[in-house]
């Protein structure tokens, strides 16, 4: 089974989560949007890592670790980003992120 | 057509259905169930390419910890399609139509390029937990140690920003 | 003492900045004593150098002083050089420049203390730019005393800097002579192309080199000449020396009669090798000094401010000297040089004695029977009245005698006209001595009551000034005296690669004497007229018509050049100020501006807050760089 398979689902899933960041408002939406980009990405990695494997490296556990630190990284994100987004709700009442549009100023 | 591949098709199908099923829907809780599937297909993508762990770790983490938190979150907001913000139209397309450049030029670049095919009939020891454990404790064990850092700040970052002060 | 020729123009220069830097505490007395005395200092130097160059067999030196522009080949020293001509100009300028210079400390007494210290800064800068320019041992040092002695020119013509017309008078000065300028600074531009070199003989060597009729050679020696005529005021860029009288008398005496207006001669004289070898450029000098002689000589016929006579006769005369140079005789404009030095000074100082006298009127109309009150100047100004009409005996007749028979020689034409310049010059002179100083007097009573013989210091020099006007002329006697011409003689290393060649032919002495019977007794015949004419003169107030009228206003000269230079040019000037200034550079440092402005104001509305389109942004940024990377 050719790797591209693999690639091309990753690429997929990866588009579908820019699009969903860029059409959704709801701050929450877009938060699992991304996850689902980190997703793609782990997927894509532990595909590199078999394939490494199958040519014969030894090295190949390294991107499997990659992965782990994503997750790790995702998991932190996660809770500092929905405690932001409870602030954000608590302050306007809304997880609309075009309330949030101080950088103009 | 093998049965990995049979396999590898039904998993994608879903996958990419689920994720559609993500950003299309219009109930934020609908959004977050179709992510916990989508999340269960990629882990048994994880199994069928021997990284029995991190299928594990994407299984408690992933579909138990975070989506449960998204869940949670959103039921104590008390968010549901009434509430949904809703973008301008012109917006929605070209987000769209940007995603799918985006995906269409990426394809296009990787297209041509020759890879290596997977073999799925013989498995490796490569994702078990002692083999990841002996590398990360050897190799990666600077990031590792950072990495707590990293969760004690995103820990007290959380119970900064929820507290009511 | 040729190593010590450094001091003579370094005198006047440490007179220069002692006078200018403490011309707000120095005293009057002070400041002329160092004014006068640096230049007296160096005449006493001037002397003594002369008395070793004049030995026989004496060859130019160079004095070096530093190198001042060391460029590839290029080599320009700040050296001076001594020799014949130069120390004859040297003599000249130190020599009437310190009569001058004693003669202003009188003459400028009623100045502020600091105007007078400013004075005397001014002309001992004068003094040393022209010395700079004479002693300069290559043209890059003539071309820096050139300069110099321009600014100074324009800086005493605007002495009174507070009269407008002054002050126009004295940029007319400084444009005109920029004019000229430039001609000399492509001629040295030209020279430095083509001889890689600037030192007098070396150049002169390479010209000598290049044979008769080079084109080189005759565009270097036009636009040399071009020099010539701005400072020396030919036609066509003389119009600025009349209206140069607007400066201090002393200034005009020295500046714009004996020395400055000299130096487009003593370049010429001393570019002789060049000219020599052009002789298509040597007839342009000759019929351009022509036309200015008989054109200046006719305006002077009827001018009526006593400084514009004396004007507009030096003009004339420098007609005559560029005459002279036209036709061969270097010699001559040199000796006329020197003469025309003596009596024009003499004149214009005592121009100065008269107006100081009479309060500062210039209008010969209104003055009258002055001699009964100034006798001094009254007899010194006749002298030098019959020197310049060219009387037997005195200096005039000899030099303007010489020039007059070398043009017999060269072309009978040019003969006959300017000896018609030559009655002209009779004419008018004894047409201002007679209305001046005879017949009644017809100014106010105040002005009759104040009427006095001028102090010491003013009549000293015009005494000395009259002695020499009278003598001046010994030292070049025409060979029909059987006596030897000394300057001949002393000039001949000078002249001696410029021979005359087609003009060989020496006039019999007999020829020569009947030259001199006819001008003397013309010039007799001219005198008695004007004397006839103008001894009981009146103003009877009535406009001058026809011919007269137009030498009034001389000619309309400046009118036409209004007209067609000066009008078209800020008619220019303001096309260029209204349409390509206002709409074109303008508009456009304007339109950048308002486009960057514009276009700065559409780029904010990018900036709309919105995370949602930022993200937006960079993935269309994402996907512009994959096509690019993709498919370039």
């Amino acid at each position: 089974m050719p790797v591209q398979y693999y690639i091309f689902l990753s690429i997929a899933l990866f588009c579908i989560g820019v699009m969903g960041v860029l059409i959704r408002r709801n701050a929450i939406i877009i938060f699992m949007c991304i996850e689902l980009m980190l997703n793609a990405v782990n997927l894509l990695l532990v595909a590199f890592s078999k394939m490494w494997v199958d040519a014969g490296r030894t090295d190949a556990a390294s991107a499997q670790l990659f992965v782990f630190f994503v997750m790790v990284v995702a998991a932190a994100e996660v809770t500092v980003g929905l405690a932001v987004i409870v602030m954000m709700y608590r302050n306007s009442h809304s997880v609309d992120i075009n309330i949030l549009n101080r950088l103009k100023n | 057509m093998s049965l990995h591949e049979i396999i590898f098709i039904i998993l994608s199908v879903v996958s990419i259905v689920t994720a559609l099923g993500v950003i299309i829907s219009k109930n934020p809780v609908n959004s977050v169930l179709s992510l916990i599937v989508l999340f269960f297909s990629i882990t048994c993508h994880y199994v069928m390419l021997n990284a029995q762990f991190l299928a594990i770790v994407n299984f408690i983490v992933y579909m138990g910890a975070i989506m449960v938190l998204f869940l949670f979150v959103i039921m104590l907001l008390n968010l549901n399609s009434e509430l949904e913000p809703q973008k301008r139209n012109w917006l929605k397309y070209a987000g769209a139509v940007s995603g799918g450049a985006l995906l269409l030029v990426i394809t296009g670049i990787l297209r041509s390029a020759s890879m290596a095919s997977l073999d799925m009939n013989t498995a490796s020891d490569i994702g078990l937990i002692k083999n990841l454990g002996n590398v990360l404790f050897k190799q990666y064990v600077v990031p590792f140690e950072i990495s707590s850092i990293l969760f004690l700040s995103a820990m007290i970052g959380a119970v900064v920003l929820g507290k009511k002060d | 003492m040729i190593h010590l020729v450094w001091l003579v123009p370094f005198l006047p220069l440490l007179g220069f900045l002692i006078n200018g830097l403490g011309r707000k505490s120095l005293s009057k007395s002070l400041v002329g004593i160092i004014g006068s005395g640096t230049i007296i200092a160096g005449f006493v130097i001037s002397l003594l150098i002369f008395l070793e160059v004049k030995t026989p067999g004496f060859t130019a030196q160079v004095v070096p002083l530093f190198d001042f522009i060391t460029v590839g080949s290029l080599s320009i020293p700040f050296a001076f050089q001594v020799d014949q001509l130069s120390a004859l100009f040297l003599l000249i300028i130190t020599g009437v420049g310190s009569l001058i210079h004693i003669y202003s400390t009188s003459y400028m007494h009623e100045e502020s203390n600091e105007g007078f210290a400013r004075y005397f800064a001014y002309l001992n800068l004068f003094v040393f730019s022209m010395l700079l320019l004479v002693l300069g041992a290559n043209y890059v040092m003539m071309f820096i005393g050139w300069e110099g002695v321009g600014l100074c020119s324009y800086l005493l013509i605007g002495f009174w800097f507070k009269n407008t017309s002054y002050n126009k008078a004295a940029k007319k000065a400084f444009v005109m002579n920029r004019i000229g300028d430039l001609g000399f600074l492509l001629g040295i531009f030209l020279m430095i192309t083509h001889f890689g070199t600037v030192t007098f003989p070396e150049v002169f060597e390479k010209a000598a080199a290049l044979g008769l009729n080079s084109g080189i050679l005759m565009a270097i020696a036009a636009l040399l000449f071009v020099g010539a005529m701005g400072k020396s005021a030919q036609v066509p860029l003389y119009t600025w020396l009349p209206d140069a009288m607007a400066g201090p008398t002393p200034v005009s005496a020295l500046i714009h009669a004996a020395t400055m207006v000299t130096a487009g001669i003593y370049m010429v004289a001393r570019s002789n090798v060049i000219y020599s070898l052009s002789p298509c450029v040597q007839a342009v000098v000759a019929i351009v000094g022509l036309v200015t002689a008989l054109l200046a000589a006719s305006i002077a016929l009827k001018q009526n401010d006593i400084k514009k006579v004396l004007a507009y006769s030096t003009v004339s005369q420098l007609g005559y000297m560029f005459i002279a140079l036209g036709v061969g005789a270097y010699t001559a404009a040199v000796f006329h040089v020197m003469t025309h030095a003596f009596f024009k000074a003499l004149l214009f100082l005592g121009s100065g004695s008269v107006i100081h006298a009479m309060g500062g009127e210039q209008d010969i109309r209104k003055m009258g029977n002055l001699k009964k009150w100034m006798p001094i100047t009254n007899i010194t100004f006749l002298i030098g009245c019959l020197a310049i009409a060219g009387i037997p005996g005195l200096s005039g007749f000899f030099s303007k005698d010489e020039i007059l028979a070398h043009a017999f020689v060269s072309n009978k034409v040019i003969y006959a006209l300017a000896l018609v310049g030559a009655l002209m010059t009779a004419f008018y002179m004894f047409r201002l001595y007679y209305i001046t100083f005879c017949g009644q007097f017809r100014g106010t009573h105040e002005q009759e009551h104040h009427l006095h013989e001028s102090p010491a210091a003013i009549t000293f020099p015009l005494i000395v000034l009259a002695v020499l006007s009278v003598i001046g002329g010994y030292v070049g006697l025409p060979p029909a005296f059987g006596l030897p011409n000394l300057l001949e003689g002393y000039l001949a290393p000078i002249f001696a690669h410029a021979h005359l060649g087609d003009h060989a032919e020496h006039l019999s002495h007999s020829m020569e004497w009947i030259l001199m019977g006819i001008s003397s007794g013309l010039v007799i015949v001219v005198i008695l007229f004007a004397r006839s004419k103008f001894i009981n003169y009146q103003n009877d107030g009535k406009e001058n018509t026809g011919l007269a009228k137009v030498l009034e206003n001389k000619w309309y000269v400046d009118e036409i050049y209004d007209a067609i230079i000066v009008k078209p040019l800020i008619a220019l000037s303001g096309f260029f100020q209204d349409v390509i200034e206002r709409s074109g550079i303008d508009g456009l440092v304007n339109g950048v501006g308002r486009s960057v402005k514009w276009g700065s104001r559409q780029a904010r509305l990018l900036q709309n807050g919105l995370v949602g389109f930022y993200i937006f942004a960079m993935v269309l940024g994402m996907i512009i760089l994959l096509v690019i990377s993709l498919f370039l």
